[in-house]
């Protein structure tokens, strides 16, 4: 088995590592090799924000060769656009179609991008752009956007749905289990 | 086999339990942090936060002088802080373990500099090891710890960001059933370094440095991976793992302990190879030692010394292979930025309008530095922004020393900063200090310090008087202010850089991210449009919150992350910033 590389993109405050917490171990319990990178430290100020996540037999780098990115796993339309390059000219998508205004264009000095769906898709035939935060509000919790979008990705990826359930168990507070069940749950319904 | 996945963090947080360590210390840094946050769930290791990476070194040391093995954790430039004890503490030699772990940032994910600490190693004659993976950091941990008691030295332990926050599986070992009891032992020919005894100690360590060269020589942790038997790569720590993505066919020497290199499995190796490259992260450390051996090799002619290595960058400089172009065309760029309801936020402002020349200091308030706060004129180190200060004062006219201000945190204050404070009060600078007291080190993910009034532990404990120890030392005028209230911020700030003395202004407000000191409920803002006139005098604050609307020329408030500070509602000339009642 060729090792399969997720890069997970967004926002500082969107769940992302915790998306890639629950993606990596759904890869062990599967039996693979896994490897997880991200950069913390200013994660929680706002900035952009990528995990690493690469699965398979053996995994050596954990960090992503450029350029063989298979799927990319985003939670902000402008995110997703800026790591287009690190993509497989056959790469795949997941995005969220979620804007965050970055400081410039909070400033008004800048405006946010237009038509950055139209431009995904004309790049990458096989875009999955998911109304994640309106998802989430219908399941009635904002902050499950991330669970929602691994629903989502979870369709795209050859693992077991019992490994996905369990690994939530594990990695979800208790008292927030219920709802991320229901948001995953909605998000594998996005096809 | 039970594998979890753990970080280079959590491996050496788990290897320092395993190897029955009584002891662990720390201060803060990234990419280092984690490895104490995460000592905190093995109770049988008494595990804190030091002021600073020097305190902690000591603190390590005197454990290990007590009989118990020891781990004392930093930042790659905290290690400058702890090097005068890790100098001499290479000739007093150990009695427990004691292990120091560097973390170095290349790439300046989060730091002021790119330094590779593999220097230190040599510097100070100390053995180093360097993992490659998560497994490698819990079993390295636990090989440091027996190494330094077998050979009598401390141990380094390097990681790089790469292995600190990469994940990888792991199979977990035990903790060993009986740890030694540590008791008092003189030994003074060994632990008393006046010249005497340190003139004798030092030919010991260079006795140990050949003693440790030709051991490793035959140890598995210096290892050869047998590829077609082409082209040799000497490699080690994260360099290697994008080797076998680059070379998979080459032959690998591996090496795990970076000093003292193994010279006699590195000439036999080296024979074997027309090609033999070196292939390391910042500078030629390998390189230039195996050069010195007469052995020729490509390295740092061809890979970049600045910047991380990724698999793409050493694919491009070794064989010219494209890598992909970033996507900048027209996407804005998304820096990080202090958060909503940061209570740093009004004193930048304040310190902008007021054109102060700020020198700055290392936390999140560093971010002062972005615009359009843009009030940071100097940023070196942790504590620089004190003594900065008092040396550019020296040398301005009285009109101009009038602008200065060094800016700095409570945990940075108490981390070094206090020393610049008392050479202010005790040779008279007429500088302005502004201390912004949040009571965490919050950079770093929100770490305890002597300002919290609790340790790593979470357990209550005193809590400094700034106020009081800024008196102490001799500062006379200490005002205390809290930084929501922007007209009194305005009116201290002016007043204190317009006093031809010495003054501090400590700004006291909890960081909003720690839950403890923000019970108090506050409701999120909206503005209201009616009253809006556009004039964009809340956006001076670049609050995350605050968005400008561009087709109502009106500004907006986003509820869901506005933490309702109010800071905005006193920028706003016209009372549009109304309270969402709950």
């Amino acid at each position: 088995m060729n090792t399969t590389n997720i890069l997970l993109a967004g926002v500082g405050g969107q769940g992302i590592l915790l998306a890639s917490e629950v993606l990596s171990e759904v890869c062990l319990m599967a039996g693979l090799d896994v490897k997880k990178n991200e950069i913390h430290g200013m994660s929680q100020r706002g900035g952009s924000v990528v995990s690493h996540v690469r699965f398979g037999e053996k995994v050596y780098s954990s960090i992503i060769p450029e350029g063989e990115v298979d799927i990319l796993f985003s939670f902000e339309l402008l995110e997703t656009c800026r790591y287009l390059p690190l993509l497989r000219k056959d790469g795949r998508i997941v995005a969220s179609n979620w804007k965050i205004a970055p400081p410039s264009v909070a400033l008004g000095k800048q405006a946010y991008p237009a038509e950055l769906t139209e431009k995904i898709r004309s790049q990458f035939a096989n875009t999955t752009i998911v109304e994640g935060l309106d998802i989430a509000l219908e399941v009635g919790n904002a902050k499950t956007v991330n669970t929602v979008l691994l629903g989502a990705l979870s369709n795209m990826l050859d693992f077991d749905h019992a490994l996905w359930l369990t690994a939530l168990e594990r990695m979800v507070p208790p008292k927030l289990l219920e709802i991320n069940l229901k948001a995953f749950a909605a998000g594998r319904e996005v096809k | 086999m039970n594998k979890v996945l753990l970080s280079g963090n959590e491996a050496i947080a788990r290897g320092t339990y395993e190897a029955g360590a009584l002891v662990a210390c720390a201060y803060p840094g990234t990419p280092s942090t984690e490895i104490l946050e995460n000592m905190v769930q093995y109770k049988e290791v008494d595990s804190s936060w030091a002021p600073n990476e020097k305190v902690a070194l000591e603190v390590g040391i005197g454990a290990c002088f007590g009989g118990a093995r020891a781990l004392v954790t930093m930042k790659h430039v905290g290690v400058n802080v702890a090097a005068d004890p890790l100098f001499t503490l290479t000739y007093t030699g150990v009695r427990g373990g004691l292990v120091l772990v560097t973390a170095d940032d290349p790439e300046l994910h989060s730091s002021q500099n790119e330094q590779d600490n593999r220097n230190y190693a040599k510097f100070a004659k100390v053995p180093m090891f360097e993992p490659a993976d998560s497994q490698e950091a819990l079993d390295y941990t636990k090989l440091s710890f027996e190494v330094s008691e077998q050979f009598d030295t401390p141990v380094l332990l390097r990681s790089t960001t790469r292995i600190s926050h990469s994940k990888s599986a792991v199979v977990l070992g035990e903790r060993p059933q009986q740890i030694p009891t540590p008791s008092l032992k003189r030994d003074p020919a060994k632990l008393v370094m006046l010249p005497g005894n340190a003139r004798r100690r030092h030919y010991d360590v260079e006795e140990r440095v050949l003693r440790l060269e030709e051991w490793s020589c035959d140890q598995p942790f210096n290892r050869i991976e047998k590829g077609k038997g082409e082209v040799g790569v000497i490699t080690s720590g994260v360099s290697y793992q994008y080797v076998k993505e680059v070379l998979p066919d080459a032959d690998v020497l591996k090496l795990g302990m970076v000093y003292p290199l193994p010279k006699r499995l590195i000439r036999d190796f080296a024979a074997n190879y027309k090609t033999l490259y070196v292939v390391e992260e910042l500078d030629p450390f390998i390189e230039e030692q195996v050069r010195a051996m007469g052995i020729d090799v490509i390295g740092k002619d061809k890979l970049p010394i600045c910047g991380e290595l990724t698999p793409g960058r050493v694919a491009k400089a070794l064989f010219g292979s494209d890598l992909p172009a970033e996507n900048t065309a027209d996407l804005p760029q998304r820096p990080p930025n202090m958060c909503p309801g940061c209570p740093h936020r009004g004193v930048f402002m304040e310190l902008n309008r007021a054109k102060a020349y700020v020198t700055g200091d290392i936390g999140c308030y560093t971010l002062g530095f972005m615009p359009p706060l843009s009030a940071m004129d100097t940023c070196v180190c942790m504590g620089a922004s004190i003594g900065n200060a008092t040396g550019i004062s020296k040398v301005l006219s009285a009109e101009e020393q009038r602008k200065v201000v060094a800016v700095i945190g409570d945990s940075t204050f108490l981390h070094t900063g206090i020393n610049g404070l008392m050479d202010m009060a005790y040779n008279k600078s007429t500088a302005t200090v502004i201390i912004l007291d949040n009571r965490i080190t919050a950079m770093t993910g929100r770490q305890e310090n002597p300002t919290s009034g609790f340790t790593l532990a979470d357990q209550p404990t005193y809590r400094v008087d700034m106020e009081q120890l800024c008196k102490a030392v001799g500062v006379e005028h200490v005002k205390v202010i809290d930084p929501y209230d922007i007209a009194l911020t305005r009116k201290t700030v002016r007043e204190e850089m317009a006093r031809a003395e010495l003054s501090v202004i400590i700004t006291t407000r909890p960081c909003m991210l720690v839950p403890r000191d923000n019970l108090e409920r506050r409701n999120p803002l909206y503005v209201d449009h009616e009253l809006c006139t556009g004039c964009k005098a809340c956006l001076r604050l670049g609050c995350p919150a605050i968005t400008w609307d561009e087709q109502s020329k009106k500004s907006n408030v986003d509820k869901i992350i506005c933490v309702g500070c109010k800071v905005c509602k006193q920028t706003c000339g016209f009372d549009a910033f109304q309270e969402i009642e709950a």
